[in-house]
Order: C-alpha cells, then sequence, then structure tokens
C-alpha cells in the first residue's frame, strides 16, 4: 500500500474512502460514482484505492482499471492543487484556444496534460463546457469560468489561485 | 400531492403571486428583477449585480417589495449579465455591480428606465426597452425554453404556475397509456439529440416489449463541441425534464428513471438533483403520484468525461457502470436496454417537449414546423456572429434568419463564411445553402446534419481544411477503440489532414479522403464513427478550392495552417 501523499494519514483516508465504497458495496453498478467521490477526496486514483474499490464492489481489479482508463475524469497520477480546463470545444477553437495554450505554457512553462513542478497547477485540455458565448474560455478548478480570454490577462487569472 | 385539486390550488395562488411578470403592477411589491444565472451570466459576474442590488435596496428600505431571482440562460449570452425588470419587462444589458443604485433608485422607485443600459438594435438610434419588441426575442417561438426567462428554477411552484404537472396530471387521470402514447406519435416529435426518430413510435416499441421492469433514461450528456442548450434547460427549467419523463413512464408503465448528465455540468447537476428532490415532497415523483397508485422515481448517473457516451447504447452500458463503449443493434433499448430491460431514451430536449404536447394537444403540437419535422429547434450560436448564446425557432426557419435577424450578423463587417451544424457528426454549409429551410432532412442533404443543435458560423478568418482537421481530431481522440473503421479510419484520414496542413499534401490526396470516408460511413458500429467523416466530406464538397490551394500552392487563405511559404 501506497502511503498517502497529503500527509493527512492514511488510515483516516481509508477510512473515508471506505465510507464512500459502502454506499454501494456489493454494487457493481455504482463503479463510476465512487470512483468520482474517491478522486473527490483523494485527488487521484491510484492502485491500493482502486484495489480497495474493486474488492468493496465485488469486481475484478482488470475491470476497475478498464473503467479508470477509458474515462477522461479519471487519472492515475496526482494532479496540481488547481485544475486549469482550456476549452478547446469548436467555438473556443474558432476563437483562440490555441493562442490560450500558448500564452499557459509560457507563463507556466507545461504543456496540456502536465503539472508544474510545484504542483501547484495541471493544465488539461477539454471538449466543450457549453460557454460558447464566452469563447475562448478556461474553467479553473471546475467551478471559475474565464471568459472572452486574451493572453495578456493569463497572468492576472493565475495569481489568484495559490 | 394527493390530488389534481390540491396542484391546482397551488398553481393559482402561485399565479397570482406572479401575475406582476406577465406586466401587472402589485399593490405590495415593486418590482421583480428576473436575473440571468446562465453560466455566461455567471462568469461576468452577475452574482456581483445581485449582491449589490439587495444592498441598494436595504439602504433604501424597499428590500422586502422586490425580490430577485436567478433564473436560467435567458439566451443573449455576450451581452451578459443581463437581467428583465418586471411589470415593465424591461430589458438590461452587460450590467455591472456599480449599476445597482441606478436600477434601483431610477428605475423601481421613481419608473425612469435607465437609458444607458437598454439594448440597442445595431444601427438604431433609439433603444428598445421592452424585452418582448427586442428581435432577438421577438422572432423566436419558445416551447422548450418556454419558462427560462421568468420562473425561478429552484422553485417547484413556479414551474407549477406556469402549468407545470398539469400534463402529467391529465395523462395520469384523464387518458389510458396508449392514448398518450398516440398522442406523442401524433404530434410528430422527433428526437433531439441527431438521429431525429419518432419519439412516439419508440415509447410504443418500449410499451409492446415484454420485458419488466422498464426504464426511463434521459440524455444529458450533451457533448457536441459547441452545443449548450440541454444544459440551459437543465439549469433553467429542470422540472420540465422531470414531468416529461414521468409521463413516458405512465404510458410504457415504468417505475424508475435515470438521468445521464456529464460530470462537466456542475451546476446542471446541482439544479436538477435539488428540483428532483422537491418533487418527491410534493409527491409528484415517488409513490402514488396524485392518488392514481402510478408510482415514477428517478436518479442522477453522472458522466466521467467520454463523448462516445452520447450515443445511446454507450449511456446504457455507462449507467451500469462500465467502459461506456457501444454495441450493434439490434437489440434496440426499447427491447433491450439498461439492465438489458426495455428502455426508453430520449435527450433534455426532447422530454422538455413532452409536457407542452400532453397539455395542448398533438393538433398544436404539429401546426408548428415543416411537414417532417414538427415543433421548434433549439440552437446554441457561436462563434464568429455578434449575438452568442441560445435561441429556440420553429422548423423551417432559414439559416439566413437564424445568423442574420436573430444573430445579428457577423462582426467587424466580415464576411459570412460557413456555418457549422452537428458538431463533429455535421458539416459546414456554404453562403449558397443560407436560404435552406431548416430541418432534419434538408440539413442532411446538405451534408451536415441536425446533431444536438450546435451552430458554430465562421467567417473568412476561418480555414475550412483545418476546421476539418479540428473536428476530426476530435473523433480520434474520443473513438472508443472498439471497431477498426473508426479507430483505424479516422486515424488515417487525420493523419492526411496534418499531411495537407502543413504543405505536405499530394496529389489524390483528397480522392483517398473521400474514399475512406464513404468507406467509414458505411462500416462504423456506432453513429460516432458512422458520421465522423462528415466534416470532412462537407467542407471537400463545398469548399474544394481550399484543399486544393493547400495541396498544390501550399497556400492557407485565411492564414491558419502553419504552412512554410
Amino acid at each position: 500500500m501506497v502511503a498517502c501523499s497529503c500527509g493527512c494519514g492514511e488510515d483516516e483516508l481509508t477510512k473515508q474512502l471506505e465510507k464512500v465504497i459502502d454506499e454501494y458495496r456489493g454494487q457493481p453498478s455504482g463503479l463510476i460514482q465512487v470512483l468520482t467521490k474517491a478522486q473527490n477526496l483523494i485527488g487521484y486514483l491510484p492502485l491500493w484505492v482502486q484495489t480497495r474499490i474493486a474488492k468493496g464492489l465485488g469486481i475484478s481489479l482488470q475491470e476497475v482499471y478498464g473503467v479508470v482508463t477509458f474515462y477522461a475524469f479519471f487519472s492515475l497520477i496526482p494532479r496540481g492543487r488547481h485544475k486549469l480546463s482550456v476549452c478547446a470545444g469548436t467555438a473556443c477553437y474558432v476563437k483562440g484556444t490555441k493562442k490560450v495554450l500558448k500564452a499557459l505554457r509560457d507563463v507556466l512553462g507545461v504543456k496540456e496534460g502536465q503539472t508544474t513542478p510545484d504542483s501547484r497547477f495541471t493544465v488539461e485540455v477539454v471538449r466543450c463546457i457549453g460557454a460558447c458565448g464566452l469563447a475562448p474560455a478556461m474553467i479553473v478548478d471546475g467551478k471559475d469560468v474565464h471568459g472572452r480570454l486574451e493572453p495578456e490577462q493569463i497572468p492576472e487569472i493565475l495569481e489568484q489561485y495559490a | 400531492m394527493k390530488s389534481l385539486e390540491e396542484l391546482a390550488k397551488v398553481r393559482e395562488s402561485r399565479r397570482e403571486a406572479l401575475k406582476i411578470r406577465e406586466g401587472v403592477p402589485s399593490a405590495t411589491e415593486k418590482a421583480h428583477v428576473m436575473m440571468c444565472g446562465g453560466a455566461g451570466c455567471i462568469s461576468t459576474k452577475c452574482q456581483d449585480v445581485v449582491d449589490a442590488m439587495k444592498a441598494s435596496l436595504e439602504k433604501n428600505g424597499i428590500a422586502d417589495q422586490v425580490q430577485i431571482i436567478l433564473t436560467g440562460c435567458m439566451g443573449p449570452c455576450d451581452m451578459g449579465p443581463v437581467a428583465i425588470v418586471y411589470p415593465q419587462g424591461t430589458f438590461y444589458r452587460r450590467l455591472k455591480a456599480k449599476d445597482a443604485d441606478a436600477i434601483v433608485e431610477e428605475h423601481i422607485m421613481q419608473g425612469n428606465l435607465v437609458q444607458r443600459l437598454l439594448y440597442r438594435t445595431p444601427g438604431a438610434k433609439e433603444p428598445t426597452p421592452k424585452v418582448d419588441d427586442i428581435d432577438l426575442f421577438a422572432k423566436q417561438q419558445k416551447i422548450v425554453l418556454r419558462n427560462n426567462f421568468n420562473i425561478d428554477p429552484t422553485n417547484i411552484e413556479d414551474y407549477i404556475a406556469n402549468n407545470g404537472y398539469a400534463a402529467l396530471g391529465k395523462a395520469l387521470t384523464e387518458m389510458t397509456p396508449a392514448e398518450v402514447i398516440e398522442e406523442v406519435k401524433k404530434s410528430g416529435l422527433r428526437g433531439r439529440g441527431g438521429a431525429g426518430f419518432n419519439s412516439g413510435m419508440k415509447w410504443g416499441f418500449a410499451a409492446a416489449s415484454k420485458g419488466t421492469p422498464k426504464y426511463v433514461v434521459c440524455n444529458g450528456d450533451e457533448g457536441d463541441p459547441g452545443a449548450f442548450m440541454d444544459r440551459s434547460v437543465l439549469e433553467g427549467d429542470p422540472h420540465s425534464v422531470i414531468e416529461g419523463m414521468a409521463i413516458c413512464g405512465r404510458a410504457i408503465g415504468a417505475e424508475q428513471g435515470y438521468v445521464y448528465v456529464r460530470a462537466e455540468y456542475p451546476l446542471a447537476i446541482e439544479r436538477l438533483s435539488y428540483a428532483i428532490d422537491k418533487a418527491r415532497e410534493y409527491g409528484l415523483l415517488g409513490k402514488n403520484i396524485f392518488g392514481t397508485g402510478f408510482n415514477f422515481d428517478i436518479e442522477i448517473r453522472i458522466g466521467a468525461g467520454a463523448f462516445v457516451c452520447g450515443e445511446e447504447t454507450a449511456l446504457l452500458t455507462s449507467i451500469m457502470g462500465k467502459r461506456g463503449e457501444p454495441r450493434p443493434r439490434p437489440p434496440f433499448p426499447a427491447n433491450e436496454g439498461v439492465w438489458a430491460k426495455p428502455t426508453v431514451l430520449n435527450n433534455v430536449e426532447t422530454w422538455a417537449n413532452v409536457a407542452e404536447i400532453i397539455r395542448r394537444g398533438a393538433d398544436w403540437y404539429s401546426s408548428i414546423g415543416t411537414q417532417g419535422s414538427k415543433g421548434t429547434k433549439v440552437f446554441a450560436l457561436a462563434g464568429r456572429i455578434n449575438n452568442t448564446g441560445i435561441v429556440e425557432v420553429p422548423m423551417g426557419t432559414t439559416l439566413r434568419e437564424i445568423v442574420f435577424d436573430i444573430g445579428g450578423g457577423i462582426p467587424r463587417k466580415k464576411e459570412f463564411k460557413a456555418v457549422q451544424t452537428g458538431g463533429p457528426s455535421g458539416g459546414c454549409i456554404p453562403a449558397s445553402q443560407l436560404d435552406t429551410p431548416i430541418d432534419f432532412e434538408s440539413l442532411t442533404a446538405l451534408g451536415a446534419m441536425m446533431g444536438s443543435g450546435g451552430m458554430i458560423v465562421m467567417d473568412d478568418t476561418t480555414c475550412m481544411v483545418d476546421i476539418a482537421k479540428f473536428f476530426l481530431d476530435f473523433t480520434v481522440d474520443e473513438s472508443c477503440g472498439k471497431c477498426s473503421p473508426c479507430r483505424i479510419g479516422t486515424k488515417r484520414m487525420l493523419e492526411i489532414l496534418e499531411r495537407i496542413t502543413t504543405a505536405k499534401g499530394k496529389e489524390g490526396d483528397i480522392e483517398l479522403l473521400q474514399e475512406l470516408g464513404e468507406t467509414i460511413k458505411k462500416t462504423a458500429l456506432c453513429g460516432l464513427g458512422q458520421t465522423a467523416p462528415n466534416p470532412v466530406l462537407s467542407t471537400i464538397k463545398y469548399f474544394r478550392d481550399e484543399y486544393e490551394a493547400h495541396i498544390k500552392e501550399h497556400k492557407c487563405a485565411a492564414k491558419v495552417c502553419e504552412i512554410e511559404e
């Protein structure tokens, strides 16, 4: 078992994870909901988490791994404290997704899919976030929408997230 | 809610309280401010405006005489934050927190409109104060979005006041299940998710199917880039979806429904789950609805980021907690859906039509639209267009009316080049086809597709080869890999496009793209693969010269492709 990296002590985390699993114990159909909650809890889905979920729901580890790697939302590796999701839907693409990504690359030194060395930001490209009227747009931490982005605004926006 | 009488009582009393939103001045209230709380206006900080307005009302001592309501998306996202102030029905746009005092003190307290915040039609000298007079709204016809302007999506009684749950009551007490199905068939309602299959027929198949229990599923996995209509409905009027599903449950004999919503829409999930809780509390979901012995409940399932899950068989697999891979049909979901039981699956917009069809009748509904496509369609306008946002128009409206009359044309006096409909399954329609009345058939004939209703407008700064590449890149990324035409074929097409856009294109590449595209269309397993070549084939059809310029002269007229001269 891998020790938890966030310093909260693995036992407490394991207890919380088991509580998440409890809701769907023995019900394979709850796999996606359990994985979602587990990732929200731990930040990513390392092997020990998948193993516990497989056991709790009564399915094989292979099945769990298959689902984890199928859906874009799930991650096998730790991510940054803040998630920068740059929209690459059609409207945003037409209005300058490429420029936004380049600006992030210039400021943070990382490409899409990567995390900054200080674990502050993970940059990812997502498909349409439904804010087409505000293209090009980016969502930070899944809730703050920043629209009509210009490359010059990027440093100022990033400053808000420590 | 034990009976229809109880529903009527709630409706009448709430309606009285909402008269002010119909323009009738109230004795006790000065105003209702409907502030758009759609995703667009939230990101332009509508909450700041609400807070400032509340503070201003407090300051002026009239906080108890004015209601501020956060509604669903009103449509004109680029003008956000927008608000409508009743009883006058005044439309204000681009509001900032510092405008709050003006609206409260000038408009609400003294009755003088705040001129500088009013909407002006481009080119017009005088502003258009009333929301009903603004072209953008006046030319629309709202069925699906009937409530998005004037109800509080978190207040079930607002929905009930606007005839909400009356159709469910009618379906439960005045109609047999067979009559409900017949009515939906007769209305001509077709699935708004893309393929456009007759909804009533689908319901009929599931009703006739032998297995039990049966299920009702709502596809809220709106994955097409450039489409955000379903999100607007779920955020702005979640009860309309719940009611539509419950009516179907009655018609086919199902007691359980699922709504599958993508994880990218957290607000939609929040509003919908709140609405489901409220409906349970009012006895409109759960056991013995209206005392008729009919039971129906709904559970939300959240997607985890896979475009292919918008395909029906993949979605049903995903609901069961598995990899969302499609499977061959038949068996169709009507016979073998969730847990291999008979299942009716429709998308959000389709469900939002159902209650109005039952309440107002099939004849009313089928009087709107064209011969083969009845009712309205909601489109999400975006890209190079003045008014971006959500619009709802009768089927048969022309592209020109949507882009120029409602959408306000192309900004910066640029030339209209094409409109892309149907996302990665659709195609690009050129200027020469602008007068085509839009319905399911006409769009397919043009090599595009209704799809879910995303409409991206392009001008001469868009390279059509690059756009085709963009969509194919999307498909390659999202292909689940189960069947080889999609997994390998789209990859090969993308490689050719990458060649063309980097000045390495060869003679014969266009023909090869066409051959590959036609083959994939005929042989792929599911809708994703079968429609994936459309963006390429349609741009070759209408913009072949751009492909040729890239290949032969190494030129990208829009200067998008990074071609070294």
